[in-house]
């Protein structure tokens, strides 16, 4: 029942207004930046990629970069990511959204978008006949001999 | 052709008894046993089986876009930015799929989660854009339900219940489809059309309580039957629009369930019963050898009638679920908690659980206590869609048309003609007050009923045992005109009959004239007759019966021919 308030308050107040009044309400938010440095000593170490792994994550992302800068990349997004180890979560529920306490609109069942073929197309690398064309797949393909037994 | 016809008739009525014979062994209340859990595997082999059935929700727009559902409509015009995951696009939840699937959880007894989440569940592949797909995996829509379904004997044309069963059911979940993927092997590519992605489907996840493939097929084709008598899916799985993946183990009766193999994208009720039963054989050959079950991922080549591993179990999948963030929770209502003012924007389960249709179960019972028809024609009406043709046939005011008749010319002639023709019941161009008509017709006795002395015999011999014995002495005429009828013949019912001379002759000057030919013909007969010889009235019965094609009236005839011979 504590949704009906909010519920018949929403559609009467349009975005902006709603947008400004969050933005006033935010003091979660600081008004100048911060900033501080992270103790390297504290932090977990450094993660050091495999070549099995690096495999993996290639087939399955379909993404070619096992090459040197590839994965110094990579590493460094882990060490980048390590920072939140620093974090003292201690008796926080862990949040799904900040949404989690809203609810879901829910839209009628009507057609209003679609029917724009080249637009969406107009984002491939290369397309034949209206289809996308991606490279062959990465999970293993039954092949053609198995299909005309 | 008369005496084909003859031929066919007889075999019609020897056919129809031996049907009713064996449904006499048979009642309703008898078939309802309880189930029977004997494996057909030897060895003392046990089967289970469990099923995730994917069935696309029947709506106008997909799950989380504006876009339009349509099957096999040009390659990627029903794309929406959000469902080519173009970065800035949030999705919007359809109210229809909801309701569908509140709707459909209620049919199959779940409950439904008043609070239920979406999760993303990441895999790659290039019919899914967003490397994710959103579905319902920590809290879905609904849990904890069960349905009932009865296992046909399928080995036979009538339907005989061989056990009824109940499955339990896990969860039902909202998800998205993905695209369609074409391989083509020459070029090295796979071309993608998007036009299926976002498009709504309920995932239907059973526990493990099939024990066979049989069991497997009829829990699908009833389904199938309870989706389309709600609406909620079309049930068409020759398109898609319900897959079936397998999860199959045997083990030693007994013991703990086995290491289980899944099958994936099983695409019609006879493959699922064919995949079950071959993996069931496999498994049982790799465990008699001393090996052990794989637990993974194969799939079912119906032209080879195999199941093949699709090798993939070296990298067990790991979809990193994760709670989709763009969503808030889903909330359901009922009449006591629906906010007011709100009552046409919010899912209020009491308010759909009104919308419940009739249930195919119900159904069957229904048709049986209403009409009185055989408890298998109720199962073939239902399971043919066959149920308002049926009705519409027989519920004429004043036609008193017997509705156990009916429901043997709808199931046999009827689906006899469509079969010959490949239509589908949908492209029948004779509508069932057409087909009454022609049954009103033959009714009157405007059609010749004597196709054949041996079968008015036979008939006499088994009126007791057949339901409906006056159709088969009309079925061949019947199915003619019905043949005529579906191959476009645009003449009326009356001119098929009179042009054929399938009329029944029973005017009694015509049939004094052709009494008056036949004896002139046969003098030596009425010679015998008059020497007293009663017989020779029944081979003059048959001259005339020659040579009105059948058509005389055999009352009148009869009638007039003594009249005759006593003149003579």
């Amino acid at each position: 029942m504590n949704h009906l308030p909010r519920l018949c308050r929403a559609p009467l107040v349009g975005r902006p207004v709603l947008l400004a009044i969050t933005r006033r309400l935010s003091s979660k938010v600081p008004p100048e930046p911060t900033w501080e440095e992270v103790d390297e000593t504290k932090l977990p170490k450094p993660t050091k990629i495999d070549k099995d792994t690096i495999d993996h994550l290639e087939r399955l992302a379909l993404v070619d970069f096992a090459n040197k800068e590839g994965i110094s990349r990579l590493e460094a997004a882990i060490r980048f990511a390590d920072q939140m180890f620093l974090v003292d979560t201690t008796g926080v529920e862990p949040m799904d959204s900040v949404l989690e306490d809203r609810e879901l609109y829910l839209r009628a069942d009507t057609v209003t978008e679609g029917n724009c073929k080249d637009e969406i197309l107009r984002n491939a690398g290369k397309v034949v006949e209206d289809y996308f064309v991606a490279p062959p797949g990465n999970i293993p393909l039954p092949k053609k001999e198995e299909y005309d037994r | 052709m008369a005496s084909s016809a003859h031929k066919f008739c007889v075999e019609r009525i020897l056919l129809s008894c031996r049907r009713s014979l064996r449904t006499c062994s048979r009642s309703y209340a008898k078939a309802k046993t309880k189930k029977d859990h004997t494996s057909p595997l030897p060895g003392g082999w046990q089967g289970r089986v469990g099923l995730e059935i994917h069935a696309q929700i029947s709506s106008n727009s997909k799950l989380f876009s504006g876009s339009q559902v349509q099957f096999s409509a040009p390659p990627n015009t029903l794309v929406s930015p959000l469902d080519a995951s173009l970065p800035g696009t949030l999705p919007v939840l359809n109210r229809r799929c909801v309701e569908a699937g509140v709707l459909t959880a209620l049919a199959l007894n779940c409950h439904i989660n008043r609070r239920s989440l979406f999760d993303r569940k990441h895999y790659f592949y290039a019919d899914l854009p967003a490397g994710y797909q959103i579905t319902q995996q920590r809290l879905p829509l609904a849990v904890n339900g069960h349905m009932t379904f009865d296992v046909y004997d399928e080995s036979r044309s009538q339907r005989q219940v061989l056990k009824s069963c109940q499955v339990r059911i896990k969860q039902l979940q909202l998800e998205q489809d993905s695209g369609k993927s074409l391989h083509d092997q020459e070029n090295g590519e796979v071309l993608v059309d998007l036009n299926r992605a976002g498009v709504a489907l309920m995932e239907i996840v059973t526990e493990p309580d099939m024990v066979d493939g049989a069991e497997a097929a009829a829990m699908v084709k009833e389904l199938q039957l309870i989706l389309q008598a709600l609406g909620t899916c079309d049930g068409n799985m020759s398109e898609g629009s319900m897959r079936v993946d397998a999860n199959i183990s045997v083990s030693r009766s007994n013991e703990e369930l086995g290491t289980r193999a899944e099958v994936k994208n099983i695409n019609s009720a006879k493959f699922v019963q064919k995949a079950i039963e071959y993996e069931m054989q496999r498994q049982i050959r790799v465990l008699e050898g001393a090996g052990e079950v794989e637990e993974e991922t194969r799939y079912f080549d119906w032209k080879a009638g195999k199941t093949i591993s699709l090798r993939d179990k070296e990298q067990r999948h790991d979809y990193r679920y994760m709670p989709e963030p763009n969503l808030p929770p889903l909330i359901v209502y009922t009449d006591a908690t629906s906010p007011r003012g709100m009552q046409d924007s919010v899912v209020n389960i009491d308010r759909i659980r009104e919308q419940m249709p009739e249930l195919p179960d119900t159904t069957r019972r229904r048709l049986v206590e209403k009409y009185g028809i055989q408890f298998q024609h109720s199962v073939a009406l239902v399971g043919e869609g066959l149920v308002e043709y049926f009705e519409t046939l027989i519920d004429v005011k004043g036609k008193g048309r017997d509705p156990r008749s009916a429901a043997s010319w709808v199931l046999t002639d009827l689906l006899e003609q469509l079969h010959k023709r490949s239509l589908t019941f949908q492209e029948c161009s004779v509508t069932a007050s057409k087909l009454g008509e022609i049954v009103d017709l033959v009714g009157m006795g405007t059609i010749s009923k004597s196709t054949g002395k041996k079968s008015v015999v036979l008939y006499k011999a088994h009126m007791l045992q057949l339901t409906c014995p006056t159709k088969y002495i009309f079925c061949w005429i019947f199915s003619q005109i019905l043949g005529l009828l579906f191959d476009g013949d645009n003449r009326s019912l009356s001119q098929i009959i009179e042009e054929n001379e399938w009329a029944q002759i029973r005017d009694e000057e015509t049939l004094g004239r052709i009494c008056d030919d036949i004896l002139e013909k046969h003098t030596e007969l009425v010679e015998a007759y008059r020497k007293g010889n009663v017989k020779v009235v029944n081979r003059l019965m048959g001259e005339v019966q020659k040579a009105t094609n059948r058509c005389a009236e055999p009352t009148v005839t009869s009638r007039v021919l003594k009249l005759k011979l006593e003149e003579h």
